[in-house]
């Protein structure tokens, strides 16, 4: 088997004092999409962020190929090749959409404006808005605004690209049309980790599910097992809160099968 | 009003306007570039910079510019430091000041939200290029009435120059008044002097906030 691209060996974190990650260990290889769910507070943001630098882990290892990444003093070289994109878009709201897309390959990988302002332009041709790129951010609509937010990280040629739950700010209506894009970069063969409350979309787009509770990875699986027949019994209350319907509906078998066996 | 008086020494006060001017916008000038370093360091958590800058604000804030210049002036030569009254009053009025507009750059500076320079960060900007490119100019919105505002003090606080000998507008006025007597001319055109100086900056900064607030920069919550 390959190597992987990105390596994370036994990772803690605490914030003042509390544990959030209390050994967290994940490989991730190249064309994989690995989608992180659990409850709030269970570590999987701060799991992304420390991937990326923008926290210190207190222990444990990351690789990014064989280039050990936690600790370094310097991030801005690592961070050219880990694209993220946030819950809440974070757009530079005092430039035009063209120019929120050229920041990075002009600046941090010194690329001449032609190219990539061509390549740039089709990218939003592709996520349908390339009638936007001289807007500001602030006329966009928050679906709009997250697929230039994902447009901006991808224009970086990333070698792996973390969302953090990027449709949880949005209108239901929008959610879609967000998630749609992924799904594009997934079958492109982009390196994903993915946080997200989308069940859904996690069992069509993962090739593998994390659950994470209380600062541990508690179960991992292929989508189609994980999504069906969950090992841990944390993990089905977990999947099961999704389901109001389902849920009523079971209560209602299982009340027949009693008084059936009454 | 002895309007002949005023004719003939009105090249006086021309000259004592550019001396004001001038040595007002050096101070201007090196309080800018003090008190973006000073914010910075405070905003970054620059170790032991950060507290230097946060010591270096408090006593600058909090002591008339009068003691600093008298300190520069006829402290400093007792340790054996000799300046000249210019150079006192540029590095005085930058003293004050770089710490006036280091808590206005500060104060545009938190109104990014955090966000914005994870953002930069993340697409692999240098610091240098996140402040350039991101931060600053979303900080600068924000911060540019207080900035206009601390301008627009500092040149006034160039009065106290006169105690440093400097023939500045408020000491040409002082020496015309007693030489001459002519209190109420000279007040009059010492008003009409300063106002020449700063109503031009006061109508600058009014035009310059309402073009920042129509560009609608740092407007972070729209939808």
């Amino acid at each position: 088997m390959m190597e992987p691209i990105l390596r994370v060996k036994d990772i803690h974190k605490a914030f003042d004092g509390s544990g959030v990650l209390k050994g967290v260990s994940l490989d991730i290889h190249e064309g994989e999409v690995v989608v992180i769910i659990g409850p709030s507070g269970c570590g999987k943001s701060t799991l992304l962020r420390c991937i990326n630098g923008l926290e210190r882990v207190d222990q444990g290892e990351i690789w990014l190929r064989d280039q050990l990444i936690s600790g370094l003093k310097d991030m801005h070289l690592v961070r050219q090749k880990i694209g993220m994109v946030f819950q809440s878009y974070d757009l530079f709201p005092h430039m035009k959409v063209m120019d929120n897309l050229l920041l990075g390959p002009m600046k941090a990988l010194r690329k001449p404006r032609e190219a990539v302002e061509a390549e740039a332009m089709e990218m939003l041709r592709r996520v349908g808005l390339a009638e936007k790129a001289q807007a500001l951010p602030r006329t966009l609509s928050g679906g709009q605004k997250q697929r230039v937010a994902l447009v901006r990280a991808m224009l970086m040629h990333p070698e792996l690209l973390l969302l953090d739950e990027i449709t949880a700010a949005l209108d239901p209506e929008m959610v879609s049309e967000v998630l749609n894009v992924v799904i594009d970069l997934a079958e492109q063969g982009m390196t994903m980790a993915i946080v997200t409350h989308e069940m859904r979309f996690a069992e069509a787009v993962a090739d593998r599910v994390l659950f994470m509770e209380q600062g541990v990875i508690a179960e991992e699986g292929a989508p189609a097992s994980f999504f069906r027949e969950p090992k841990t019994e944390r993990a089905r209350q977990f999947l099961q809160s999704f389901t109001y319907a389902s849920t009523r509906k079971k209560a209602q078998e299982t009340q027949a099968a009693d008084v059936g066996l009454a | 009003m002895d309007w002949g008086f005023i004719g003939s020494h009105v090249m006086d006060f021309v000259a004592g306007a550019w001396v004001t001017l001038r040595f007002g916008l050096y101070g201007v000038g090196c309080s800018l570039v003090l008190g973006l370093l000073c914010c910075l360091a405070r905003y970054f958590r620059v170790p032991v910079l950060r507290s230097v800058a946060h010591g270096y604000i408090e006593l600058a804030r909090n002591t008339p510019l009068l003691v600093q210049l008298f300190f520069l002036y006829a402290g400093l030569p007792r340790v054996g430091v000799r300046l000249s009254a210019e150079a006192c009053a540029v590095i005085g009025l930058t003293f004050l000041g770089g710490a006036y507009m280091s808590e206005a750059f500060r104060s545009g500076l938190e109104s990014v939200e955090k966000s914005q320079r994870e953002a930069g960060e993340c697409l692999g900007l240098t610091r240098a290029q996140n402040i350039r490119y991101v931060l600053l100019p979303q900080a600068l919105a924000t911060a540019a009435p207080a900035l206009f505002a601390n301008v627009i003090f500092l040149i006034k606080e160039t009065s106290m120059f006169s105690v440093l000998a400097m023939m500045d507008l408020m000491n040409v006025a002082d020496t015309l008044r007693t030489s001459g007597g002519r209190t109420v001319e000279v007040l009059f055109m010492l008003v009409v002097a300063y106002l020449a100086l700063l109503l031009p900056v006061s109508l600058a900064a009014t035009f310059t906030e309402r073009r920042l607030r129509y560009a609608g920069f740092g407007n972070q919550h729209s939808v």
